[in-house]
């Protein structure tokens, strides 16, 4: 059962038109800048917002196809963690999960039952009696989560959910945000501003530009292959998984990178292109990171010129114009690419 | 430490002061010049007396029937105007208003010629079903309830208006109805302000003259609600008549105590 939506809506001179398909148990980011229409995207899909044009269907069922059908939020099988959670003040974080279950007709113990085993998955279940107010931003999102997986939805709709949290607590709640993404069997479509948390989660990305789809695809060919400018900027991470013993990280693509702070376990590495520099012979001194890589490809962008370089592993490099020049950069080309220890940074995943 | 307080700007002026202190006063003196008068030594059985028992159990009564009928159709129509598409509420907010700076003598003859034997609606009441509304018990409480009902409604609009939609979404997504998202989600949210509302609204009802006696008359037992008794005792029996200014004027403070979050302590 493929999700498919053609979504367009026309409101206060602002037009969105995009199409989008999503499997079952796939990871669809929609990545964009502010203003691009991913909130009202997503809107549309939450049946919170009626499409002018175009159709939502899930398997068999249609969701939206005007002007004769619309089936309104309440009556689609869907979850919706937002950006701000929206957890009810005046109930427990128990209650809050179980609401769903409890709106779609469920028994008051079944319900409960229910939401108990969500809250513990998620690591809260002594929190169960707590009002929202009480709890931290993590737990919060953790709750808004569990709320809107309780239901069974078959189309999770997740917006910026780690927007709200600061910086060391999002590094957590991405990793298990991730696991619980992993396991869920339905459709998920994750809208963020954040290419991180869009190359992390995803399996797929949608970049989203002034209501169109500017470009799709895995996050290594995104990144790799940049449409525009835009999304050169936004999505130009090398991103690796890889396994951590210390500052030591094997990449599961093959290579080796050192990181400044130990970690251990399944991680993901990430560098700007801008850290990567480019050196016709093996460099001596400070970098801790250096491969031999072969030039695939050179691209102009708006300031600076981003290199694909295929190696152990591939990486993209970002250099000024004058670099180009001294180095004489053919595709084909032989070199050494180093990254400084410090640039490199471990996400546990 | 100095005994005087040092002043940044002077002393206050006297043209301002001396009227400020005078209003003051007139708006206190009156209040506890009925304390004073007041029969204390008496006021126990004078409140169980026949007349003032009677007139303190319609009064109460009525207003608490009054603010139930408030509740039931003034929470909806707060709702309706804060959250319903329907075209024009700009003005439909401005009528609702309307009885609250009415004269409350105005609202009962415009009752009476509706709802009157030979009113628009009235006379069908009483042709079909046999009712008749004014100068009954009932008439009491729909003329305090026509007073009272702009203030509920006025209080739940405002506070459903600063309730952030946004969470009726959030119920929705969950599979809530609208009915089941306002029952479970909004309204415990906005419970301070319809606390307020009600509260506010019995009060109203509670101290109603002007259209009670327009259209339910002064029939003791039945119609005479307590501001109705204090106007009548007056002239035969003014003892009577301060201690149901007493009551009267101990439930006005209540409610300004109960209330007091909301409406006295100004922005600090």
């Amino acid at each position: 059962m493929t999700l498919h939506a053609n979504l367009e809506v026309v409101r206060d001179g602002f037009r969105l038109g995009a199409e989008l398909a999503v499997e079952p148990g796939e990871v669809v980011a929609l990545l964009g800048p502010n203003g691009a229409g991913k909130t009202t995207a997503l809107r549309a899909l939450a049946g919170l917002l009626p499409l002018s044009g175009g159709h939502i269907r899930l398997g068999g069922q249609t969701w939206d196809a005007p002007p004769d059908v619309f089936r309104p939020a309440e009556r689609r099988p869907i979850g919706v963690v937002f950006q701000d959670y929206l957890l009810f003040a005046h109930l427990s974080a128990l209650e809050n999960v179980a609401f769903g279950l409890r709106a779609r007709g469920v028994g008051r113990a079944v319900a409960r039952a229910e939401a108990a085993r969500w809250l513990d998955l998620v690591g809260l279940a002594e929190h169960a009696k707590a009002k929202p107010r009480t709890l931290s931003g993590g737990q919060a999102q953790r709750v808004a989560l569990a709320r809107a997986l309780a239901t069974g939805p078959e189309l999770l709709l997740l917006d910026e959910p780690l927007a709200a949290l600061d910086a060391a607590t999002r590094l957590h709640v991405r990793a298990e945000l991730g696991r619980h993404l992993h396991d869920y069997p339905g459709h998920t479509l994750l809208v963020t501003h954040d290419p991180l948390d869009a190359m992390v989660l995803a399996d797929r990305l949608v970049v989203l530009e002034h209501g169109a789809i500017v470009q799709q695809g895995t996050p290594t060919e995104v990144a790799r292959r940049p449409r525009t400018d835009y999304v050169a900027d936004l999505v130009g991470l090398n991103l690796y998984r890889g396994t951590a013993h210390g500052t030591a990280v094997a990449l599961d693509s093959g290579g080796t990178l050192t990181v400044a702070l130990p970690v251990t376990g399944p991680v993901h590495v990430v560098f700007p292109p801008t850290a990567v520099s480019l050196h016709p012979e093996n460099p001596a001194g400070s970098p801790r990171n250096a491969w031999r890589v072969t030039v695939a490809g050179i691209e102009q962008h708006a300031h600076t010129t981003r290199v694909r370089l295929d190696g152990v592993p591939p990486v993209l490099a970002d250099i000024t114009t004058a670099t180009v020049a001294d180095l004489r950069l053919q595709p084909g080309d032989e070199l050494w690419a180093a990254v400084k220890a410090t640039e490199v940074h471990a996400y546990p995943s | 430490m100095t005994s005087t307080r040092r002043r940044a700007r002077g002393r206050l002026p006297v043209v301002l002061v001396l009227p400020a202190v005078i209003g003051l006063a007139f708006l206190l003196v009156p209040l506890v010049g009925l304390l004073v008068r007041a029969p204390w030594s008496t006021l126990p059985e004078r409140l169980a007396g026949e007349s003032v028992g009677q007139a303190l159990r319609l009064s109460l009564v009525c207003a608490s029937l009054a603010t139930v009928v408030c509740l039931v159709l003034g929470v909806p129509l707060a709702w309706l105007l804060a959250r319903g598409d329907v075209p024009g509420r700009g003005l439909l907010r401005a009528l609702v208003t309307v009885p609250l700076v009415l004269p409350p003598v105005v609202g009962g003859v415009a009752l009476l010629f509706v709802l009157g034997r030979r009113g628009l609606l009235g006379q069908h009441l009483d042709a079909w079903f046999g009712i008749s509304l004014p100068f009954t018990t009932a008439g009491v409480v729909l003329a305090e309830a026509f007073v009272a009902m702009p203030f509920l409604v006025i209080s739940v609009e405002g506070a459903l208006r600063a309730a952030d939609p946004r969470y009726e979404e959030a119920a929705a997504t969950l599979g809530a109805s609208r009915w089941l998202a306002f029952r479970r989600v909004t309204l415990p949210s906005i419970l301070p302000g319809v606390v307020a509302g009600t509260v506010l609204c019995w009060a109203r009802a509670l101290g109603e003259f002007g259209a009670t006696i327009t259209f339910a008359g002064n029939f003791p037992g039945e119609t005479t609600t307590m501001p109705l008794a204090v106007y009548l005792a007056l002239e035969s029996d003014p003892e009577s008549a301060i201690v149901l200014s007493v009551v009267l004027l101990l439930v006005s403070v209540g409610v300004l105590a109960a209330l007091r979050d909301r409406w006295i302590s100004g922005p600090s």
